[in-house]
């Protein structure tokens, strides 16, 4: 299983390669959310170093979202799902293999977005050991949901208004939960956000425990 | 097979709802007179309280409901190869159920407001209960919209009673996220979310308004769960007309 | 000989359309059977179903010795399903593409060169993003991604569509070929002149069901 994973998640990182989608759309897009935030919040630089954590996950759930949609889009397209139901893999296989590519993709959109907060919103980083922990936890929920509620949407119309609404109310513990580890991890705050990063991990396993279960499932049509 | 046309299935009352629903307007008036009139008014917070006699048997109630619904949608996805009708029947109620369970999500937060409106002076607080009933509406809500996509039926069934597990599940993680960030930042001034001691005959007249608000859900979601028996059956005959008259075309035609 | 499909008043509804209306058909190991009929005919809808990729609400249905009605999942692994679209990722390179459905498929790496020349897709354009082919190339692309994984059970939808004469006449030699060695192969085609050469078989379907069949077995 675990090859059938690494294969299916090359396939999805080497399209993402050629398409350049995350790196050329979704990540300028996402860093245009925090600028865009800022002026919303009349630039006030102590206002965004305290909201940093929280604005940052934010953008990081616009962007991830996209992400997620872009990641089902290539697969409905060309009746590519058709393909993945007649073929050998097995849908856990397939469940891990999209959601590890979906982690990598929203981890690099990270990178971007942190580097983001860093300088626009001038934040200093207290404990850098929770705050990649924290981020860690988060993108691993992020994209086991991600992949998990983008299948209950696939192929389906209307799809494009369909898993922002489905997917937010899932997303909001992970958005609660990595705020205030940020929060903590950037010392704007004394909280325990090493209970937030579990519970974001708590999370992810719980997902990829239904994922397991119920991906096959929801492949199938009819 | 029962045509929809021919049926008495044509109403969706029956004996047992006709009684049922007699009650529920029965149990319904009891309550607003309890509740109205002779239930005392709080010390602290005056008539204003009387709002929670509505409102804390609807987020009960919806709970029920959202319960009943996750049931179901178990039922529906282990009977589906054993039964002819391959568990339909569940898939309904869980679908009736939700749609119940959302109205009175939305009564609950309709009181809400108005009763925070009177008693703290907003419409809305950030407190745990509150936060999570909204993100508890918008979840089912979002499965209501799932249930009405057009796509093939089955598909849309199997997917909406995955949906339905998750969404459940995720009650209480969302539940004790929310609660925990809330005592987290607990303001030490408003007593954000306190409801008033419940004793005597508030707590008997609260008591009474929940299986008022019982009865009147169970009617609801028994004529709700007969109109969608009514849909897919009106649904099987268009069906069953175009396989006839399509093997009609092709006996001696082409 | 034993048999690769057998249905017998199979009824198949897709959403709220019977699109398989009591269809009997019995395929054997080795055949090559064409299928015909108008638009609407039923065609796809049986090649699913074969898949499958569609239930079967009624009747019975055996497809590589498995129970249609049990498990449809159960021998997918064993067909090659090539539909009215190419399941192409349009964003990968030619040679990519046909290499993760090898290896989906459990083929070897190797395997992927000789499927591409086999089909005749040359080499220039193994390393072009498949979005920039033209629509026969592409077609190209999908038949080899079916050829390397070497499926016992071929169910090709209109597979000569946007294909050249040149083309044209390599597939039917693959097909040939296939099924010397073993294969089953069921296409539907409105190509009836050309390919009804290649078929041992030939069947008529109409409303969903058989209407003409030149070899019943």
């Amino acid at each position: 299983m675990l090859a059938e994973t690494l294969l299916v998640a090359r396939k999805d990182l080497r399209v993402e390669w050629r398409a350049k989608i995350a790196l050329g759309q979704v990540a300028p897009l996402a860093l245009l959310i925090l600028v865009v935030l800022a002026f919303a919040l009349d630039a006030n630089s102590s206002l965004l170093e305290l909201g940093a954590g929280g604005l940052y996950w934010v953008a990081v759930l616009y962007g991830g979202t996209l992400l997620i949609q872009r990641s089902f889009d290539v697969e409905t397209d060309d009746g590519n799902m058709d393909a993945f139901r007649m073929s050998a893999i097995g849908a856990p296989s397939l469940f891990l293999g999209k959601s590890l590519a979906l982690f990598v993709q929203i981890g690099l959109l990270e990178l971007v977005l942190g580097s983001g907060i860093a300088v626009l919103y001038n934040v200093r980083v207290a404990d850098w050991w929770l705050l990649l922990v924290a981020a860690a936890a988060g993108t691993v929920a992020f994209s086991v949901c991600g992949v998990l509620w983008g299948a209950m949407s696939a192929g389906l119309r209307v799809r494009a208004t369909l898993l922002p609404l489905l997917l937010v109310p899932v997303l909001v513990p992970i958005l609660l939960a990595g705020s205030r580890a940020f929060e903590t991890a950037l010392g704007v705050r004394a909280d325990a956000g090493w209970t937030w990063a579990s519970l974001m991990l708590v999370i992810a396993a719980v997902h990829t425990a239904i994922g397991f279960g119920a991906f096959g499932f929801l492949l199938e049509e009819g | 097979m029962t045509s929809v046309t021919h049926s008495k299935a044509k109403m969706t009352a029956t004996a047992t709802t006709r009684v049922l629903g007699v009650l529920a307007i029965a149990a319904t008036a009891l309550m607003a007179v309890l509740g109205l009139l002779i239930s005392p008014a709080d010390v602290i917070q005056g008539e204003a309280v009387r709002m929670l006699y509505i409102h804390v048997p609807s987020i009960w109630i919806a709970y029920g409901a959202f319960v009943l619904t996750s049931v179901s949608s178990i039922l529906f996805l282990r009977g589906r190869k054993r039964r002819e009708d391959r568990g339909r029947h569940y898939d309904r109620l869980a679908g009736s159920a939700a749609e119940v369970g959302v109205v009175f999500t939305g009564i609950t937060l309709v009181t809400g407001m108005l009763w925070g409106k009177v008693t703290w002076g907003t419409y809305w607080q950030w407190d745990a209960r509150l936060t999570t009933t909204v993100l508890l509406f918008v979840t089912y809500l979002g499965y209501l919209a799932l249930r009405r996509l057009p796509a093939d039926p089955i598909v849309r069934s199997r997917r909406a009673a995955v949906m339905a597990l998750i969404s459940f599940i995720n009650v209480p993680i969302v539940h004790y996220s929310v609660d925990w960030w809330r005592t987290l930042h607990q303001k030490a001034s408003l007593s954000v979310g306190r409801r008033p001691e419940i004793t005597g005959e508030m707590y008997w007249t609260l008591l009474y308004s929940t299986l008022a608000v019982t009865i009147v859900a169970a009617w609801l979601i028994i004529h709700r769960y007969r109109v969608i028996r009514l849909e897919e059956l009106r649904d099987e005959e268009a069906l069953a007309a175009l396989i006839s008259s399509r093997l009609g075309k092709d006996d001696g035609s082409n | 000989m034993s048999a690769v499909v057998e249905f017998e008043e199979v009824v198949a509804v897709a959403g709220a359309f019977p699109v398989l209306t009591g269809l009997d058909l019995r395929v054997d190991q080795g055949e090559v059977v064409l299928l015909r009929g108008e638009n609407g005919a039923g065609k796809t809808s049986f090649l699913r179903a074969c898949a499958g990729l569609i239930s079967v609400s009624s009747g019975d249905a055996h497809v590589l010795g498995f129970d249609m009605r049990v498990d449809r999942r159960a021998p997918r692994r064993y067909i090659g399903l090539l539909g009215h679209e190419n399941n192409l990722y349009r964003d990968l390179w030619v040679r990519e593409h046909v290499e993760f459905r090898a290896t989906a498929a459990g083929a070897a790496e190797s395997d992927t060169d000789a499927a591409l020349i086999r089909v005749g897709v040359s080499k220039k354009l193994w390393t072009v993003p498949i979005g920039s082919l033209s629509a026969g190339q592409r077609r190209k692309v999908a038949i080899a991604s079916l050829v390397v994984g070497r499926p016992r059970l071929w169910l090709l939808d209109e597979p000569h569509a946007s294909l050249d004469t040149e083309s044209r006449e390599n597939l039917d030699l693959i097909l040939a070929e296939a099924s010397q060695l073993g294969a089953t192969i069921i296409f539907a085609s409105h190509e009836s002149p050309l390919t009804q050469g290649i078929a041992s078989r030939v069947i008529t379907m109409g409303g969903g069901r058989v209407l003409e069949d030149s070899g019943a077995s």
